[in-house]
């Protein structure tokens, strides 16, 4: 390929990802007069927090006024299993609420109080009705909002771009290489400052709520560059995802449908979240379905919350318990039954997307019958080592944040936080990496080269083996080795026959041409998909422990010595070298707070 | 695969230069949507066949596309809807220009949607910065923000379809994005000058094509379109002003 097929630009600050937490990011590096470039893989609007349904957490107190930061930090932390970096917990239990009244400035339109304040829904794992909120197309909304924002501020959006690589000199970021689908053309982006908000590495499971797109590229980027990444172990497995029919198999079912009162229960009928109940949660819940259920009819004083609002770990291991032991529906789930709690029109208007998906989808009416769900893969707790304050990785110049960033959610991720991460350290991120701008250090060409030619490789092995094929082989592996529950044999299992797979996505071949090509576009992707699959299985074998999502069969426990241990994995020339790492501990008067209460 | 039925499926494939329709068969299981089969015939019969998706739940807006010469989601339509014996035929929106097979530039959209005049809240109602509005002033609005821009009403709208119109008419997608403000208690921006001469409102004639193509089932004519039309009328056909122009002769 000739040195004109590359366009480059330069910029301020690149923005990798135009999901909440890119947008947010990129909105603020340009309110700081930086010249900033958002670079997305998809369309615009079209990133994965457009499927958010629930909502954004945040203590406004809107609806229970007893709620503040203190409780939202509690939560969060025990939430995580104790494992989150504590001070990312503090700052965006914090900050959300600022946040959130930020985004009605910008024009978002959330469902609203009696009284015209921000209405707030209660979750699983939230104290106190915590959740701003639209309907169930709470992301859509923010999406919505924070792109035109965005375009107005004036940003450079270079649409449907993959990165296939950064540069880094002497520690340094300088810069980052992709191509256009639509062209197949690549483009280098010089920049000082590259903040990576690419989201999550769910597409390295079978069954899964996430798209294409969630390949874990910034992952792998970071590895590459030579960032360290934590917490890989850590993979949310969402309890409710569609069971039926198979071509839907994954497909996300809020957890909305619970916090608007919906119950779960096994083939035989019992209501088995009760006979689940962790000792950590003791005491917080209801003990009983009258008092559960007048709970849900708003008696919430003197009643606890139903046991299907435990935190997203609890109950997703409870229902491949129930399924295990033979208790599950016919097509391999558990029910999930709003009819016999709410009325249609209750249940048409707190969640339409819900009535509409499974109406379309499964021919299964919602107000008259119960959905039949089991897990799928969700999010990824684990990302790349930051600083709390800033986003900042190991590498200078390079932030991770949103879903790609590590720590902020411990072993196990509260609904609805999400959302407001994305805002919060999308903020940060952004205002740190426009004060982090300057000239980029230069690299040479023939880096760029080498990468340009090593990205089309796959044209050139004529017969080689269809991408397809090999990502559907890791898909298997993942899931059957590195899924809900692991040991130490599938584990090492994985491993090796990732080994195998490195070798076969070497060989890919593809036929056509390079403009918008999926074959080609899913031959790239691998790539990344290796690296946070392998990153995963060592992380989940190198934690002899159960805790939060991570769940180890030959360990089942979790293990007082490994707590707040953290495991680092980092690219040592051409090996995967993983090593534990002690987190700070809190300070004493956070460590009271989440002992005793808010 | 248990369950799994042959079903035959005629693709466009081509670029901008041109294409013609390619005929696969495909081994579909149960309860498969449209783009469950697309994709399995990219999996294993044509990796570069283009296609666009991300969410496959009707919540992206992305795989939009014109499956048997009806606009729809390819994620939401169920293949049980049509006849097992006849073939599926899937094109490219025609309303734009075709990148590659299933794909369009839609980027025109895009480009429409950043002039449309910004969202710009009244002060604040209250000293801390915020304000207060009901929920049955929010429900206008939020109709609107359903919008998934799959631009399947751009598609359909015969101003955009047949006409080739772009230049003159902004289409039912960027009326909708138009309408979230306008209709948004907080908005006080003007964009009836806007909407009246570079979007072109005056270019719908009302056939409501496009409410019936929207998978979000947005009322757009009649909820967004309409009303938005009466305003651009009165603010600039004011009868009263009109009337005084007569009198002076002016």
């Amino acid at each position: 390929m000739a040195a004109s097929d590359l366009r480059t630009h330069h910029y301020d600050v690149v923005v990798i990802g135009a999901g909440g937490a890119g947008l947010r990011a990129a909105i603020e590096a340009s309110a700081q007069q930086g010249k900033v470039a958002l670079v997305c893989k998809s369309l615009l609007g079209k990133a994965h927090t457009v499927m958010a349904e629930g909502g954004a957490a945040a203590a406004l107190g809107n609806v229970m006024g007893e709620d503040n930061w203190r409780v939202h930090f509690r939560d969060t932390m025990r939430g995580g299993k104790m494992h989150n970096n504590w001070r990312m917990a503090q700052i965006h239990a914090q900050e959300a609420p600022d946040r959130i009244r930020e985004l009605e400035a910008w024009g978002a339109l959330f469902d609203r109080t009696p009284d015209g304040r921000i209405n707030q829904r209660p979750f699983g794992g939230h104290t106190y009705s915590r959740l701003a909120h639209v309907g169930d197309r709470t992301g859509l909304e923010m999406i919505r909002v924070l792109q035109d924002k965005g375009v107005h501020a004036g940003l450079d959006v270079h649409m449907e771009c993959t990165i296939v690589r950064l540069f880094v000199v002497g520690g340094r970021v300088a810069g980052a290489l992709g191509y256009f689908r639509e062209t197949g053309r690549f483009v280098l982006f010089r920049a000082g400052a590259i903040v990576l908000a690419t989201g999550g590495i769910g597409k390295a499971w079978q069954i899964t709520s996430n798209s294409w797109e969630y390949t874990g590229d910034g992952h792998a980027l970071a590895y590459e560059a030579g960032a360290e990444l934590i917490d890989m172990e850590f993979v949310q497995f969402h309890p409710t995802g569609m069971v039926w029919p198979p071509g839907v198999r994954g497909i996300l079912v809020t957890e909305g449908v619970r916090g608007e009162g919906g119950v779960l229960k096994n083939a035989a009928g019992e209501r088995f979240m009760f006979r689940y109940m962790p000792e950590m949660f003791k005491g917080d819940f209801a003990e009983s379905e009258a008092e559960a259920d007048a709970w849900v009819k708003g008696e919430r004083k003197k009643n606890r919350r139903p046991p299907e609002l435990l935190t997203r770990d609890v109950v997703s291991k409870a229902i491949t318990r129930e399924i295990a032991e033979g208790r599950g529906t016919p097509h391999g789930g558990v029910f999930l039954d709003i009819a016999s709690k709410q009325s249609p029109e209750y249940i048409k208007q707190k969640l339409p997307s819900m009535y509409h998906q499974f109406k379309e989808l499964a021919h299964i009416d919602i107000t008259k019958d119960a959905m039949e769900i089991g897990p799928t893969t969700h999010y990824v707790m684990g990302g790349v080592k930051v600083d709390a304050e800033t986003q900042e990785s190991t590498v200078s110049g390079l932030f991770a944040v949103g879903e790609v960033g590590g720590g902020m959610h411990g072993a196990n991720r509260l609904g609805g936080n999400s959302l407001s991460d994305l805002l919060v350290f999308g903020r940060r991120a952004g205002l740190h990496a426009a004060a982090k701008r300057g000239p980029p250090p230069s690299f040479p060409d023939a880096e760029v080269e080498a990468t340009m030619r090593d990205a089309l490789a796959p044209f050139e092995h004529e017969g080689g083996e269809n991408p397809f094929g090999v990502q559907a082989a890791l898909q298997a592996v993942m899931q059957r080795n590195a899924g809900i529950i692991r040991d130490q044999k599938g584990l090492e299992t994985a491993l090796s026959e990732l080994e195998g797979l490195k070798g076969r996505a070497r060989k890919v071949g593809i036929t056509g041409s390079r403009e918008y090509n999926p074959g080609w576009h899913t031959a790239i992707d691998l790539r990344s998909l290796l690296i946070v699959s392998e990153a995963t299985a060592r992380a989940a074998l190198e934690r002899t422990e159960s805790r939060g999502a991570h769940t180890r069969s030959d360990y089942p426990d979790s293990d007082e010595r490994q707590a707040r241990e953290q495991i680092v994995i980092k690219k040592e020339g051409d090996r995967m070298a993983v090593r534990r790492e002690a987190q700070p501990p809190l300070p004493a008067d956070l460590m009271k707070l989440v002992k005793e209460g808010a | 695969m248990a369950g799994a039925e042959q079903r035959r499926f005629r693709l466009f494939r081509g670029t901008r230069e041109g294409g013609e329709l390619k005929e696969y068969q495909v081994a579909a299981g149960e309860g498969w949507v449209v783009l469950d089969a697309v994709h399995a015939i990219q999996a294993e019969q044509a990796p570069d066949l283009a296609v666009r998706w991300n969410c496959k739940a009707g919540k992206c807006g992305s795989c939009s596309a014109e499956i048997n010469g009806k606009p729809r989601l390819m994620c939401m339509t169920r293949m049980s809807d049509y006849p097992a014996d006849e073939p599926i035929t899937v094109m490219p929106m025609k309303a734009f220009p075709v990148i590659k097979d299933l794909v369009t530039d839609v980027s025109w959209n895009y480009e429409v949607a950043k002039r449309i005049p910004a969202f710009q809240p009244r002060a604040p109602d209250n000293a801390d910065g915020t304000w207060r509005m009901y929920q049955y002033e929010v429900e206008r609005p939020q109709e609107f923000r359903k919008c998934i821009e799959c631009f399947l009403c751009q598609d359909v709208c015969h101003v955009l379809r047949t006409h080739g119109k772009h230049d003159a008419f902004m289409g039912p997608a960027m009326l909708v994005r138009a309408a979230v403000y306008e209709m948004h208690p907080l908005d006080e921006a003007e964009r009836h000058e806007h909407l009246r001469r570079e979007g072109g409102i005056g270019y719908c004639n009302i056939t409501k094509c496009c409410t019936e193509v929207c998978p979000e089932s947005i009322t757009i004519t009649d909820n967004a379109i309409i009303p938005l039309k009466e305003r651009v009328v009165d603010a600039h056909y004011d009868p009263l002003a009109a009337l005084w122009r007569r009198l002076t002769a002016r």
